[in-house]
């Protein structure tokens, strides 16, 4: 979460007027045989202003998010401060090494086997071919596999294929790091790894500029984000503002209101959520044999009858674990009137896996719970600890028997 | 984490604030230039050594077959080259090295056309020298120029070639070729960025420069069909005297050097300055494309 919206420390990047323009030729490719032949025709060309003006600062240590709608100009920013296209005007200063990828496994040749793309990228990547070596078993050990080392990478699985990149991505010892969409594959275990190694970047106060589609990281990791469109910065602050702005300028409304938690001027609203632990106190953390209790406060703002209350469970990645309804069971959840408050408690055994998930409570009326009254997105959260890991979203309690035939 | 123990601690030092410029031929750290030149040279020598059981067989059958039909039709059945005259001897030798040589000038050029086009998506994400391309693929066509002088040295030996002390030229020898493969290469990548007939048309020239060089007609032959200013035009092609220039010194003395040929060293500053121009304009064109070669591929 967001600790800080204004930056920390002194600027690793600066930004000052930047702007980049591209010459989009109407033929693509002219031939030396035009050009002999006609010496002095210009060449007409469209120019796409893909960066206009552009100006910020991004503090050492800061997790910085651009977000924008495609061509919105948002990765050729990144790519000019990356050093990868020069800036027509302005100037890009910046304190520390870069890491000069911007994405991951660039350059890797799917004929070699996985040894040899990782030296070879992390030579690319600016460091040397003795430190690449030393490094390798690091990097094959943060990216599991171990196995496949003399694998050729055509034989990878994607997911496979991007442990690798990112493991060895982050051998890399680059004070700055510029980050494009990274994170959208690899398995639900392998990507939190890769997310508590970006909470170990930022510990390390390194800086990290993400651009990303994905609003839910860039309100996960980013201190600060910027929203871009057709190459003007449209807005700069707190990610979750950004996000909302992002949303906007996307679908022309919010997915959910965050803190006006009642929809359509129902009236009824969900005031408050969080979980709570075996003896009935609020926690933010629990432990896996514990039980576990997703609650919510309600207040109606009419008289209803059997409406259903609903708890959603969800993982950082938005996975849906649980969705516990009233209504499940046919039973009736009773009738309220407007300006009664409830608080509903649905007591789960905890058997998810150590990570942190997040409840999305709503109020339907009654039906097919359809028709939501109020609903708030991952409105509380809560980390699970525990030593059982198998891999899987879920450690249920499994009854194993072999038996010969 | 159990990496997290293994890693080394980073030395806290205060960073160095500098301007970011936008990408460049050769960029500012030439330990990492030349890594990189290695490294992408040494991968593709990796694929093609190791891609299939006879890799490095099939670029040595290229020039071989070359070699063989050239061999066959001019001393066999057409009879240009009888190895009567003093200058063919070891003509046999004499073809194969030139062919070689001829061999890694194509390599070096042809290959490099397509080059920063063909390694797209290197450009338009990671900010390296550019220059690092074209000269990867000049250092991996150096690599197979290498192997084969193994079996042109072998195949000399077994004619009868007897080691000479003109062999302490051919350093300088090569090191003019790839100077000129180099120049070459520069230019016609940048150039093809823009200009994608540079291809075919490249492979015209490159045909031209075969014949006109002393590759399957000694310089005898030469000397005595042409007058003496198409001979000065002939021998102003690079190719021709370092070819010619190789014979005299690898294989045999019974040909003339490219100086002797001339009458005077000085005459082949023609060839030379043309060689330093080639790579003067290669580099040059090449660095001022570097900035936008990511955004214009």
């Amino acid at each position: 979460m967001p600790e800080a919206t204004a930056p920390m420390g002194p600027a690793a990047i600066s930004v000052e007027n930047v702007s980049k323009t591209f010459r989009l030729p109407h033929q693509q490719y002219s031939t030396l045989k035009e050009r002999a032949l006609h010496p002095f025709r210009s060449t007409e060309y469209d120019e796409l202003h893909a960066v206009t003006d552009i100006s910020l600062e991004i503090a050492q240590g800061e997790f910085f998010g651009i977000v924008g709608r495609n061509g919105s100009g948002k990765s050729t920013l990144l790519k000019c401060l990356a050093g990868i296209y020069g800036v027509d005007t302005g100037r890009i200063s910046i304190a520390g090494r870069l890491s000069p990828f911007i994405e991951l496994g660039v350059g890797f040749n799917m004929d070699l086997t996985a040894r040899d793309n990782v030296v070879i990228n992390a030579i690319m990547l600016g460091i040397s071919r003795k430190q690449a070596r030393s490094r390798f078993d690091d990097v094959v050990a943060f990216a599991e596999l171990e196995e496949f080392v003399d694998l050729k990478l055509k034989n990878y699985s994607s997911g496979m294929l991007v442990r690798l990149a990112f493991a060895t991505a982050i051998q890399v010892d680059a004070e700055i790091l510029l980050i494009d969409e990274v994170l959208a594959v690899g398995d639900a275990a392998f990507q939190q790894k890769c997310f508590e190694e970006f909470f170990r970047l930022k510990r390390e106060s390194k800086t990290i500029v993400f651009v990303s589609h994905d609003m839910y990281s860039v309100e996960r990791f980013c201190n600060r984000a910027m929203l871009m469109e057709r190459g003007d910065m449209v807005q700069i602050g707190d990610p979750r503002e950004i996000g909302r702005a992002y949303h906007k300028l996307n679908f022309g409304h919010l997915p959910h209101d965050a803190p006006a938690a009642e929809l359509a001027g129902s009236g009824t609203a969900i005031a408050d959520a969080w979980f709570e632990g075996p003896d009935g106190a609020r926690v933010t953390s629990s432990s896996q044999e514990d039980s576990l209790s997703m609650c919510f406060e309600v207040r109606f703002g009419e008289n209803l009858e059997d409406p259903v209350f609903a708890a959603t469970l969800r993982t950082e990645l938005g996975h849906t674990i649980v969705v516990a309804r009233t209504d499940q069971h046919g039973g009736s959840s009773g009738s309220f009137k407007a300006g009664e408050t409830v608080i509903a408690r649905f007591a789960i055994p905890n058997w998810l896996t150590p990570s942190r998930y997040l409840l999305t409570p709503s109020v339907a009326r009654e039906g097919t719970g359809e028709n939501a009254l109020a609903l708030v997105e991952d409105m509380a959260s809560v980390v699970v600890h525990g030593s059982s890991v198998s891999g899987g979203i879920l450690e249920l309690p499994v009854d194993v028997r072999i038996e010969k035939t | 984490m159990s990496t997290q123990g293994a890693r080394l601690p980073l030395p806290r030092r205060a960073p160095t604030r500098h301007s970011v410029h936008g990408p460049s031929a050769l960029g500012n750290d030439l330990q990492r230039f030349w890594s990189l030149t290695f490294t992408l040279a040494r991968t593709e020598f990796k694929l093609r050594f190791y891609g299939s059981v006879l890799g490095y067989v099939w670029t040595l059958v290229r020039p071989l077959l070359l070699f063989s039909v050239l061999w066959v039709f001019f001393t066999k059945i057409g009879h240009v080259n009888d190895g009567k005259k003093p200058g063919e001897k070891y003509y046999g030798a004499q073809l194969l090295g030139s062919i070689v040589l001829f061999t890694f000038f194509v390599e070096a050029t042809t290959g490099a056309v397509r080059s920063v086009v063909d390694r797209e998506n290197l450009v338009r994400k990671i900010h390296f020298p550019r220059l690092v391309i074209p000269l990867s693929v000049v250092l991996l066509a150096l690599f197979n120029l290498a192997m084969n002088m193994i079996v042109v040295l072998i195949f000399a030996l077994g004619a009868g070639v007897t080691p000479m002390l003109s062999w302490l030229e051919l350093p300088l020898i090569i090191g003019a070729l790839v100077l000129f493969s180099t120049g070459v290469a520069m230019l016609l990548s940048a150039l093809f960025v823009h200009f994608r007939d540079i291809q075919p048309i490249w492979e015209v020239i490159q045909q031209i420069l075969f014949y006109a060089s002393p590759v399957i007609i000694s310089i005898q032959t030469v000397i005595a069909k042409v007058s003496a200013t198409e001979l000065h035009i002939y021998m102003l092609n690079p190719l021709a005297v370092i070819f010619q220039q190789f014979r005299h010194a690898m294989i045999t003395n019974a040909t003339p050097s490219a100086g002797t040929v001339l009458g005077s060293w000085a005459a082949l500053g023609g060839a030379l300055a043309i060689v330093v121009a080639i790579f003067i304009i290669g580099f040059t064109v090449f660095n001022r494309a570097a900035a936008r070669i990511a955004e214009n591929l």
